[in-house]
């Protein structure tokens, strides 16, 4: 590797904004990956759609993160491509849920699916924020969002209520991703200061609502909420599964090998 | 057909018209395949509003267009080719009245 690794001054709102960031980009990565892959075309372009809109909140994030870090020693400011090449994986942020393998169309649709019914009101409250770049932000990627959510939904009751071969692979890609879900809903000190200033909502209160969309949803695609309790998490602290450290292999490649490579 | 297939018909073809400023009519675009009328609705807005093309979107099932036969095109076109009494080329405009 030619380019070293970057430093992050990790203040509150720069660790809020690359949580968030990471979220996005590395979901979006994976939805990347689809590209060619898909089923139909129609899918391709859908599923590579959600992708670039995901990619493009984590670069309005990023930069956001950028304008609010204190500048490092050297006089250098990290930008949006900075944080996305070259942070190793100990310093990404995003749940784990976002990094897990595509795996079938199935499983990439629920995770897409259980990730929007979170997401989509988490924006959505989120564009009362204090901070007025942040609520821009949550206006403008709740449009995208709600769309993800009408989509992965539609998807989710037609392959759950479609063949017992459909159905049943449905039910084992909810199975594989539930105990990724919680991550979502947690919150830390760092957030708390956040929270009391009004700059940022708590996640946990989206609970309710999301566990209501992802019954109904289900409930109409005849699939059964697992009843496991028990709740994977590490990623919003920079421990990940063996999977994100591939998944930037390959993504950080290029810029790290060619520094300053332009198109 | 399975019984259990309730949701998932088979795909079947789809005609796609967006209007794409108020006041326009709707303009055939293209055509996509899709299982149902909502999942032809995403697709149409997934391939062909990419660029912000559209204000509203049509889908048609293929199927459900009634065309006219190309063998039958002499007798139903080329009568009119004679007809050149039909445009309204023969008025004379004001010229107060400026562009029509």
């Amino acid at each position: 590797m030619v380019t070293n690794t970057i430093s992050v001054s990790e203040t509150p709102q720069v660790l809020y904004a690359l949580r968030r960031a990471d979220d996005a980009l590395i979901l979006g990565h994976r939805l990347s990956e689809c590209c060619g892959h898909a089923p139909t075309l129609e899918e391709d372009m859908a599923l590579a759609n959600i992708g670039l809109d995901l990619i493009g909140q984590a670069r309005a994030l990023y930069a956001l993160a950028a304008l609010r870090e204190p500048s490092l020693e050297d006089g250098r400011a990290n930008t949006e491509d900075t944080y996305a090449y070259l942070r190793d994986v100990g310093q990404y942020r995003n749940l784990l849920l976002c990094e897990l393998p595509n795996g079938d169309f199935g499983r990439i649709i629920m995770r897409q699916f259980l990730y929007s019914a979170f997401i989509d009101p988490y924006w959505r409250a989120m564009m009362k924020s204090s901070d007025a770049q942040l609520a821009a932000i949550a206006e403008k990627a709740e449009k995208e969002t709600a769309y993800h959510l009408r989509y992965t939904s539609e998807w989710v009751i037609r392959l759950g209520d479609g063949t017992p071969k459909s159905h049943d692979r449905m039910q084992a890609a909810l199975e594989f991703l539930w105990s990724y879900t919680g991550e979502m809903f947690d919150t830390d000190e760092a957030e708390a200061m956040l929270q009391a200033e009004g700059m940022i909502i708590d996640a946990s209160a989206i609970h309710d609502g999301w566990r209501t969309t992802v019954q109904t949803i289900l409930d109409r695609a005849t699939l059964t909420l697992p009843q496991s309790a028990w709740m994977q998490k590490g990623g919003r602290s920079g421990r990940h599964s063996e999977h994100l450290g591939f998944l930037l292999a390959e993504m950080q490649q290029l810029p790290r090998s060619e520094p300053g490579a332009v198109w | 057909m399975n019984k259990t297939l309730k949701a998932t018909p088979p795909v079947q073809l789809w005609e796609v018209f967006i209007r794409s400023r108020s006041g326009l009519a709707h303009k055939h675009v293209g055509s996509l395949h899709a299982e149902d009328a909502e999942l032809a609705l995403q697709a149409a807005r997934n391939l062909f509003t990419r660029r912000g093309e559209g204000l509203s979107i049509w889908v048609v099932p293929s199927h459900l267009i009634v065309a006219s036969d190309p063998s039958e095109k002499g007798m139903l076109f080329e009568p009119a080719l004679s007809k050149a009494y039909r445009h309204p080329t023969f008025y004379n405009v004001p010229e107060e009245v400026g562009h029509m």
